[in-house]
């Protein structure tokens, strides 16, 4: 089923209409439930800070965007305890590195509950490390708040304690692409993706999204992960394509962007990628020309938009982003801004949840997590910046709108923003029938 | 000696089992660990510490036997005993395989075919994803993770049934080295060809041995998978072949309790020092630069050479 209330937007929903939306709710948020920039009102019985465990890539091949996850971690957590922290009680991030590996995430997700005493972990972004981890934050009986994108939260294959409500996940982004590609770049697709589990979900979802649209992928090409040349790939392309849909990922990405150009020239289809294969690097980058025209996903726009609502600039200023999404201080130091919203909202979410279940201490985590699966609607707002969601308390996955952009003048400009009930699908799990 | 011998295991075993009782939770969650993973060290210590054959490849045994257990609990709908034994068997299996194959080669070839065929097992976990789950890998359910009626999620368990695997590989392998058959495969890393010379068929010794670490490295990952809940591709990956290798010449190649040390050194040294900064590898490097100048054979190896002389 699909989550148990639709914030609705139509099909056809323009970035203009969407952003009044948004900005509506947002408003009716701050007037209503926005607690303001209070100081710590003591809650009974504890001043004690309420305990963060963030599991964080700072090394490993998760690392460019660990940074910046950090650092929207550090800046939400500095935002929440100017309004006053959670339940009156402050908030403490306690940071562990797991090298991008799901061994030692598992660790860590045990060094953050039994060593540090968090009340909760979060943060992890790569899926394996998600996989990893979670068994270990069931058999701890810790909420453990993923920051992933991977399918894996709402597939069913994890636990009760493990939960993804700040970011929609791949198959929920994918499908949400396949009206916006249909109706205006072409309805035959060549999918070119990384030969591992990250490519095979793109070509598994898009792939059924598109038929469901009236398109067809006409040949699906997947590239080693070990590989650094692309050309001979290029040509296995059917003549008769219309959009060339690609998410490669790593650092051969820019060696991919620049032999698709020298391939096709002038005369290419359209083309269409997630904006995964440019996390953290410059569009004016050289070799990457051949992008300008082109179409990216992104989970919120890097690039500061005209008429952005004043909550997208409020997160925007306390993340430290500047107009081009770099960092303030350093503007070849790019953000990966269409993910790492995600660690904001959830941090929101967990005082959200927090906050409603009258979290005193580990003693309430089972009562965290059936508040948290209580929470339908999230508005757009301060809290969650990036748009409104839905989260499906069943199978514990966030429901939000995602942003189509197109290169111009080495920038990502919005063109759509999907309307939320794009990317539903049918429940695959109901977390709640799992004992606590 | 054999007295001293064996005080000194036994003793090391009795400590693990006592500390089953006092260790809080969080480093009674890493020694369980670090029992499993030092089980896959010994069984690298006998094929390179003992033998002197040097693996750069050994983590495909370990995900052979971590696939072998899971892949059949996960298809095949297999119980934990059942899975135990197939991911024994996938072990032991491979390492036969690539025994017969690899020691047609010596030295630094006998390195990188070792190397070769571990990445053709990781990037074969890739490219069979819709049955392996790829790169991501799954998760062996708690429902799945009884054996012969017990919870291996329940913490001390875990940690008995971690103890059982390293006591039973560490008192096995004491036994093999004082056994003929491991003077042999100590007499071919000292000196193949005047081994052979001796009329000793070392070709077979070798396979034997590439055969046995194999299958031990195998047992280490299906027990892994079990007693965590987790296979997935990483631990075919290189860096889970060189761990290995760094435990046991940290701890001291060639010695039994060597392989355990080194684990546990290896793991509280990143754990602490991640504690303290961020470069927390560059701690670990300096200490290994450190280790490697000042006690070349190890920990265990420079307590033999110079305290320990009965150390097996």
């Amino acid at each position: 089923m699909a989550p148990r209330k639709i914030l609705s937007a139509s099909a056809g929903t323009t970035r203009r209409s969407m952003l009044k939306g948004i900005a509506a709710i947002g408003a009716s948020t701050a007037a209503t439930g926005f607690p303001g920039f209070t100081r710590f009102a003591r809650a009974a019985g504890s001043d004690a800070p309420i305990r963060i465990g963030f599991q964080v890539h700072r090394t490993g091949i998760g690392a460019t965007y660990g940074r910046w996850y950090e650092r929207v971690t550090n800046a939400a957590a500095r935002v929440i305890n100017e309004m006053g922290g959670i339940n009156g009680r402050p908030v403490e991030i306690v940071a562990e590195d797991d090298g991008t590996d799901p061994k030692r995430g598992a660790e860590v997700v045990g060094k953050l509950a039994n060593q540090h005493r968090c009340d909760v972990a979060y943060g992890t972004l790569f899926s394996h490390v998600v996989i990893g981890s979670a068994p270990r934050a069931g058999e701890l009986k810790i909420p453990y708040f993923v920051v992933s994108e991977g399918h894996h939260v709402a597939s069913g294959m994890l636990n009760r304690y493990t939960l993804q409500p700040g970011i929609t996940d791949v198959k929920s982004q994918v499908m949400a692409m396949a009206p916006f590609v249909a109706a205006n770049l072409g309805r035959k697709v060549t999918m070119i993706f990384p030969d591992f589990a990250f490519g095979h979900n793109h070509r598994d979802f898009f792939s059924e999204a598109i038929a469901a649209q009236g398109g067809e992928v006409l040949a699906r090409i997947a590239i080693p992960p070990t590989e650094t040349s692309f050309t001979r790939y290029f040509a296995k392309i059917p003549r008769d394509t219309e959009v060339i849909y690609h998410v490669m990922v790593g650092p051969s990405v820019l060696t991919f962007v620049k032999e698709m150009g020298e391939f096709f020239g002038p005369s290419a289809p359209a083309i269409f990628g997630f904006i995964d294969s440019l996390e953290g690097v410059d569009l004016a980058s050289p070799g990457l020309e051949f992008l300008e025209g082109s179409h990216f996903w992104e989970g919120m726009p890097r690039y500061e938009q005209p008429g952005d609502p004043d909550y997208v600039k409020f997160y925007r200023e306390q993340v430290g982003l500047d107009a081009n999404g770099a960092s303030v201080d350093d503007p070849d130091d790019i953000s990966a801004n269409a993910h790492m919203f995600a660690c904001w909202e959830t941090l929101f979410t967990i005082k959200n949840g927090m906050e409603r279940a009258g979290y005193r201490g580990p003693e309430d985590r089972a009562a965290l997590i059936e508040a948290v699966e209580d929470i339908d609607i999230m508005p757009a707002g301060r809290e969650h910046p990036q748009g409104p969601k839905v989260f499906n308390g069943l199978t514990h996955q966030a429901f939000g709108v995602q942003y189509i952009s197109q290169v111009r003048n080495s920038r990502l400009e919005v063109q759509h923003v999907t309307a939320i009930k794009d990317g539903f699908y049918p429940d695959e799990v109901d977390y709640t029938k799992q004992p606590l | 000696m054999t007295q001293r011998i064996l005080a000194l295991h036994l003793g090391l075993i009795g400590l693990l089992f006592v500390l089953q009782f006092v260790l809080p939770p969080y480093h009674h969650d890493n020694i369980a660990r670090i029992m499993v993973m030092a089980a896959y060290a010994m069984g690298y210590n006998l094929m390179f510490g003992y033998t002197g054959l040097l693996s750069l490849g050994h983590a495909m045994f370990f995900a052979a036997g971590m696939y072998g257990m899971g892949l059949s609990m996960q298809h095949a709908g297999f119980a934990a005993e059942a899975a135990l034994a197939v991911g024994i068997t996938a072990g032991f299996g491979l390492a036969l395989g690539v025994g017969l194959l690899a020691l047609r080669t010596t030295g630094v070839a006998f390195m990188i075919v070792t190397l070769m065929f571990a990445q053709a097992l990781f990037l074969a976990i890739l490219y069979f994803g819709p049955f392996t789950r790829g790169d991501e890998g799954f998760v062996i359910p708690l429902s799945a993770r009884i054996f012969a009626g017990l919870r291996l999620s329940d913490p001390t368990i875990r940690y008995f049934a971690a103890l059982a695997l390293f006591a039973l590989v560490l008192l096995a392998m004491l036994w093999l080295i004082r056994h003929p058959v491991g003077r042999v495969l100590i007499a071919i890393r000292e000196n193949e060809e005047r081994t052979r010379m001796l009329g000793y068929d070392t070709w077979r010794h070798k396979l034997f041995a590439v055969t046995a670490s194999g299958t031990i490295s195998g047992t280490a990952g299906a027990v892994y998978g079990l007693l965590f809940g987790y296979v997935g591709a990483s631990f075919a990956e290189v860096p889970y072949s060189i761990f290995p290798l760094l435990w046991v010449l940290l701890g001291g190649a060639g010695t039994l309790v060597g392989p355990f040390i080194g684990t546990l050194f290896m793991f509280y040294l990143i754990d602490l020092a991640s504690g303290v900064t961020d470069a927390y590898m560059l701690v670990v490097g300096v200490a290994l630069l450190l280790l490697t100048l000042f006690a070349p054979r190890g920990i265990m190896g420079m307590l033999r050479e110079r305290w320990l002389p009965w150390l097996p």
